[in-house]
């Protein structure tokens, strides 16, 4: 029964409602979605409500707490990573169905006070004894990035804190307690408490964001359709206006 | 005199209780890499977090002893709206979120906070981000609980024993350290150990006011946070060093300062 009335739903979901007698009614989703991804995805799911396309609601964390939750049983329809070795970590796990889509790219910024009061402009003037510098802990993948961004440049950080999310390093540099980190240019773009200093291509890292359906999803069709949305053009302006790069 | 027969209801409730308890202990101690125990144990990593970990947790506790016996001695002879009033400000770290209360301590010892904002264009000095601030943010956290006992135990005390002292002669500061204050040591021991655990698991208020930085800032249970996302093996065997030496202390220190209590 319970089988039937998702089978349903799910049909009903995806537009082809003719057989059903009842007023179509939007197809919960639940997503889990990389935390960098917040303001874009509440957007999109606004959009998929008013289009009563879905009724998704969002499970935001870091990338690497929603492969854990994933791996220990926790139900969704759809995982969107902040990179692409978690998403390759669940594949191998088996819970994806299908093939995972790059949707979009972010890259990284340097953080800084309003105004940008210590003059910093480049990566190496984080080596400056100066400067209390934070920056994302090596666990998540915006640490990573930044190391991997500061060993282009070859400059070494003494860093005061290596943070356990990207927001915690944000949030800090927001408070006037750091005077600059690394995060992502979607972070800045959104917070608007912050100011961002580009970092040149050459020292940059690209960070690629892979979205799949979950092999266990109930309603596999729209949550397709939400990816779907996603990759169109309305999709991947909102995500452009939330400061990351297309697919 | 028989005690009464415990009805079979609460020991039934009593024992699911217990297994909220027991449970998840058996899940650590059941998917613990035991051949790996040694190996994390004697890891630089873990050993540097435990040694961070037990000394801002006893320093903790002993500013709560210093600052909360004085705070509950006043909450215990207020009554009425103040004692309302103090009593939900003292109490208010232990209801707001720990991430919260972290974010509070940077607002008011942060380099631009209330109090930071002066000692840093005044002296110079920063607090967050310093091992000052993982004591601070666990002294925080942690006091209300030493508070809470402490004060329970002078309202229940009899007044009658420091009367006595009082009118065979003796001084206020006398009658304190010789009548009151040993009276108020269970009080003050089951307060302080309540106190201290509270600062060892210490996680949301540390890592927001004092950062992630091992050997400064990175006391245990961040470091098991953050082991958690990259080798959860190291995560668990870390969980249980945490608990065998918490177990530890307080079995020791149990058998030395209280005797049959």
């Amino acid at each position: 029964m319970a089988m039937f009335m998702l089978a349903a739903l799910a049909g009903c979901g995806r537009g082809d409602c003719l057989e059903c007698n009842v007023p179509k009614m939007p197809t919960p989703l639940t997503i889990f979605a990389a935390s960098s991804l917040k303001p874009a995805f509440d957007k999109l799911g606004e959009v998929a409500r008013e289009r009563q396309a879905a009724a998704p609601t969002f499970n935001y964390a870091g990338t690497q707490t929603l492969v854990s939750q994933l791996v220990q049983g926790a139900p969704g329809d759809v995982f969107a990573s902040a990179d692409t070795a978690h998403m390759t970590q669940l594949q191998t796990a088996g819970l994806i169905s299908g093939q995972p889509t790059l949707f979009a790219h972010n890259k990284l910024e340097i953080a800084v006070a309003k105004g940008n009061p210590k003059g910093i402009h480049t990566l190496a003037d984080l080596a400056r004894p100066d400067l209390v510098v934070v920056l994302a802990d090596q666990s998540v993948p915006a640490g990573k990035y930044a190391q991997q961004a500061l060993a282009k440049a070859g400059v070494t950080v003494r860093p005061a804190s290596y943070e356990q999310q990207v927001t915690g390093v944000l949030s800090k540099v927001a408070l006037g307690e750091a005077d600059a980190g690394i995060v992502y240019v979607s972070d800045i773009v959104t917070s608007g408490h912050v100011d961002g200093i580009a970092i040149p291509e050459a020292q940059n890292v690209i960070a690629d964001y892979p979205i799949a359906v979950l092999k266990q999803s109930h309603a596999p069709g729209p949550a397709e359709d939400f990816i779907s949305l996603i990759l169109s053009a309305e999709g991947q302006a909102i995500l452009r206006a939330a400061g990351f790069e297309g697919a | 005199m028989r005690r009464a027969r415990i009805p079979t209801a609460i020991g039934v409730l009593a024992g699911l209780g217990l297994l909220l308890f027991l449970l998840p202990l058996a899940g650590l101690i059941v998917r613990a890499p035991w051949n790996q125990a040694l190996v994390e144990l004697t890891d630089p990593t873990t050993t540097t977090a435990l040694g961070l970990s037990i000394f801002c947790s006893l320093t903790a506790t002993a500013i709560a002893l210093v600052l909360g016996i004085p705070l509950a001695m006043i909450l215990a002879r207020t009554r009425g709206t103040l004692r309302n009033v103090l009593r939900a400000l003292t109490t208010l770290p232990m209801v707001l979120p720990p991430v919260v209360g972290g974010v509070a301590l940077l607002l008011a010892f942060g380099r631009r906070g209330l109090v930071g904002s002066l000692l840093y264009q005044a002296l110079g000095i920063q607090i967050p981000f310093t091992t000052a601030a993982a004591v601070m943010a666990e002294t925080f956290v942690a006091m209300p609980f030493l508070v809470i006992a402490v004060e329970a135990g002078l309202r229940s005390l009899d007044h009658r024993y420091e009367e006595a002292a009082r009118s065979l002669g003796a001084g206020y500061w006398r009658v304190l350290t010789r009548v009151t204050l040993p009276l108020l040591r269970p009080a003050i021991f089951s307060g302080a150990v309540l106190c201290w655990a509270r600062a060892l698991g210490e996680f949301g208020a540390t890592i927001t006011f004092a950062g992630n930085f091992p050997g400064r800032t990175q006391t245990v249970p961040i470091a098991v946070y953050l082991a958690l996302e990259t080798k959860p093996e190291a995560a668990i065997t870390l969980s249980l060093i945490l608990l065998v030496v918490s177990a530890a202390i307080l079995v020791g220190m149990r058998g030395r300062w209280l005797g049959a209590l």
